[in-house]
C-alpha cells in the first residue's frame, strides 16, 4: 500500500471522494464507516470536554471494525509514570502541568543542530490528523486520532551526519513538575530510541495534539513519539531532547527489565511477553479479545525494515 | 506502674451487636461492588471499573484476596493484644473470604480475562512463574478450606492443627505472586510483605517467648520453692 503522507490533512468528513484516490479499497470503506460514524455518533461518544464535531484525520491501517477509542479513554487511561503509575493517576497528577515555554533540542550527528521553541519545531512538517492504532504491550489497545508532524520532517531539516544510524529521545526531567520522577520505579528520565530508517519512516509521527487539540498533559504533552507497529511504551512522552547517535541508545524499559522489553518493540503476536501472551489484546471499551496483527497492522508499510531479523531475538 | 483506665475499658470490651453484620457487609460488598461494576460498565457504558474493567476487577479480587489474608493473620495478634477473644471466630472468616476472593480471583482471570483460551490457559499454569505460585496459594487454602467446619476439627484433632499450620504459606505465595506480576511499581507489594511479616513475626516472637518463659519458670520452681 502506498502512504502518501503529504496529503492534505484538513478534510472535512465530507471530502471523502479525492481520499478515495489514494486510500486502498478497505481504507476507502473504514474511512467511509468512520465519516458515518462522526455524524452519527460524535456528539453522543464524546463527553462535552471532547471536540465534539472535529473530523477524526485520516486512518492509518484500520479495519472496518477499528472505531475510534473515546476521548474520555483516551484522557485516563495512561501509563505516563512521571505522574504516577495507576493508569487513571497521570490525567489528576498531571493537571497543573505546564507545557509552555517549551523547548526541544535536536543535537547528535546532525548538521544543523538546534535547540527550538515547540512551534518552530513543528513547523518543520505538516500538522496532520492521523488516526492509527495503539497496541499496548500490557496486551490492550486502543485507536486514536493522532495530530502531529512526521518526525522525518524534523530530522531531515536537522541534517542527519553521515555516520548517524539512531535517534535518542529524552523526556523531560524535572521532579519538581513530574512527581513520579520523586521515585525510582524508572530510571530518569525516561528514554526511548529507534533505529534512523524507522524514525524517517513516514508512519512515524511527533504529536503535538489528539482528537484536533493540543495534547492533555497526561497523553505527553506537548510533545510525544508515536511509532503504531510498536507498542505504546515506545512512544515516549514530554519530549525535550532528540539526539542522533552512532550507537544503539539505551531505553528505559530495556533497562528496568531487559528479558522482558527489547529495543525495537514491534508488535508481534507470535513473541510473548514472559509473563503473558500478546497472540491477542482487549480493545479498550470490548469485552471480547481481538487477535493481535503483526506489526499492529502495519506489516505492509514496515516488515521490510525488519527483512532478515531474528524477531525472536530483536523483539 | 498503674494501668491507665481506658485500656480496662478497651479489654472489657464485648462483642457489639453490630459486629456480625459489619463482617457480612465487610466481605460481601466489595465482591459485589466488582461484579455490579463489571455489568454496569459493559451494559450500561459506565466506568465505575474505569476503561479497562476485566482488568481492574481482576486486580482488585486478587487485592482483595490479601486483604482478607491480612485480617485473618491479625485476629490472633489482636485477641492477645487486646484481650478480645470474642474475635476468635472471625479468623475463620476471614480466611474462608480470602479462599473465595482468591478462587473468583482465578475464575475472573481464566473466564473473563484470558476466556479460557486453552493455549493461554495451560502457558499461565505451567509457563508464567507469577501464576504458577498464585495458583499455588489456591491449592494450598483449597484443603483448608474444605476443612473449616467444626465437625472436622473434632474429627481430625491433632491432625487438623498440622493440616492448618500450612496456612501461614499462603500470604507469602500471594506478595510474591504480586510482586511477580507487576510491571516495576513494587510499592505496594512492598508495603503488603511488611505487613504479613509483622504479623508472622509477632507469631514467632510469641511462640519463643512463650516457650522461653517455660523453660525459665519451670527449672526456678524448685529453687524458688
Amino acid at each position: 500500500m502506498i502512504i502518501r503522507p503529504r496529503s492534505p490533512s484538513d478534510l472535512a468528513s465530507s471530502d471523502i471522494t479525492p481520499e478515495s484516490l489514494y486510500l486502498t479499497r478497505r481504507e476507502w470503506l473504514a474511512a467511509a464507516g468512520l465519516a458515518v460514524g462522526a455524524i452519527a455518533g460524535a456528539g453522543a461518544l464524546l463527553p462535552s470536554a471532547a471536540p465534539a464535531q472535529q473530523p477524526l484525520g485520516k486512518p492509518f491501517g484500520l479495519q472496518p471494525d477499528d472505531k475510534p477509542t473515546p476521548w474520555e479513554d483516551v484522557t485516563t487511561y495512561n501509563n505516563f509514570y512521571e505522574f504516577g503509575t495507576g493508569k487513571d493517576e497521570p490525567a489528576v497528577m498531571s493537571k497543573g502541568f505546564r507545557t509552555r515555554p517549551w523547548t526541544v533540542k535536536v543535537d547528535g550527528l546532525v548538521n544543523k543542530p538546534g535547540d527550538y521553541a515547540l512551534d518552530d519545531l513543528l513547523k518543520a512538517g505538516r500538522i496532520e490528523d492521523r488516526i492509527y492504532r495503539h497496541r499496548c504491550v500490557e496486551a490492550w489497545s486502543m485507536v486514536v486520532p493522532w495530530r502531529g508532524i512526521m518526525l522525518a520532517d524534523v530530522l531531515k531539516r536537522a541534517e542527519p551526519a553521515p555516520g548517524a544510524t539512531y535517534v535518542e529521545f529524552t523526556t523531560l526531567f524535572d521532579p519538581s513538575r513530574m512527581p513520579g520522577q520523586r521515585s525510582s520505579v524508572l530510571r530518569w528520565p525516561y528514554t526511548e530510541g529507534l533505529r534512523l530508517d524507522e524514525a524517517m519512516h513516514p508512519l512515524t509521527m511527533l504529536a503535538s495534539g489528539v482528537y484536533g487539540r493540543d495534547l492533555p498533559n497526561q497523553n505527553g504533552a506537548p510533545l510525544r513519539l508515536v511509532t503504531p507497529w510498536k507498542y505504546g511504551f515506545k512512544g515516549i512522552k514530554s519530549i525535550v531532547r532528540i539526539r542522533l547517535t552512532d550507537r544503539q541508545p539505551s531505553t528505559a524499559w530495556n533497562d528496568s527489565a531487559p528479558n522482558e522489553y527489547g529495543f525495537f518493540c514491534n508488535v508481534n503476536p507470535t513473541v510473548d511477553h514472559p509473563r503473558w501472551s500478546q497472540a491477542k489484546e482487549r480493545r479498550i471499551g470490548e469485552f471480547l479479545r481481538r487477535p493481535t496483527l503483526m506489526f499492529n497492522g502495519y506489516a505492509d508499510q514496515v516488515a521490510s525494515l525488519y527483512s532478515g531479523m531474528d524477531l525472536r531475538k530483536n523483539f | 506502674m498503674a494501668t491507665p483506665a481506658w485500656w480496662h475499658t478497651v479489654r472489657a470490651a464485648t462483642r457489639p451487636w453490630w459486629w456480625r453484620w459489619a463482617v457480612w457487609i465487610a466481605i460481601l460488598a466489595p465482591g459485589l461492588a466488582v461484579i455490579a461494576g463489571l455489568l454496569s460498565d459493559f451494559l450500561m457504558n459506565t466506568r465505575w471499573l474505569g476503561s479497562n474493567p476485566v482488568k481492574e476487577g481482576e486486580l482488585i479480587l486478587g487485592q482483595l484476596t490479601i486483604k482478607y489474608l491480612v485480617a485473618m493473620l491479625a485476629v490472633t495478634p489482636l485477641r492477645r493484644l487486646l484481650g478480645w477473644n470474642w474475635l476468635a471466630r472471625d479468623r475463620r472468616t476471614f480466611g474462608l473470604t480470602a479462599f473465595f476472593y482468591g478462587l473468583a480471583h482465578f475464575l475472573w482471570f481464566a473466564l473473563l480475562d484470558i476466556q479460557l483460551d486453552g493455549v493461554e490457559l495451560a502457558d499461565a499454569l505451567t509457563k508464567r512463574t507469577y501464576i504458577i505460585v498464585g495458583f499455588a496459594a489456591l491449592l494450598v487454602m483449597l484443603p483448608l478450606a474444605l476443612t473449616s467446619t467444626k465437625a472436622s476439627i473434632v474429627r481430625w484433632k491433632k491432625k487438623w492443627t498440622v493440616l492448618h499450620r500450612w496456612v501461614y504459606l499462603v500470604p507469602i505465595l500471594g506478595v510474591v505472586h504480586w510482586w511477580m506480576s507487576v510491571k516495576a511499581d513494587i510499592g505496594e507489594p512492598i508495603l503488603y510483605s511488611a505487613v504479613f511479616a509483622v504479623l508472622l513475626g509477632w507469631r514467632v516472637w510469641h511462640a519463643r517467648r512463650e516457650t522461653s518463659s517455660h523453660a525459665a519458670t519451670t527449672p526456678a520452681a524448685p529453687a524458688s520453692a
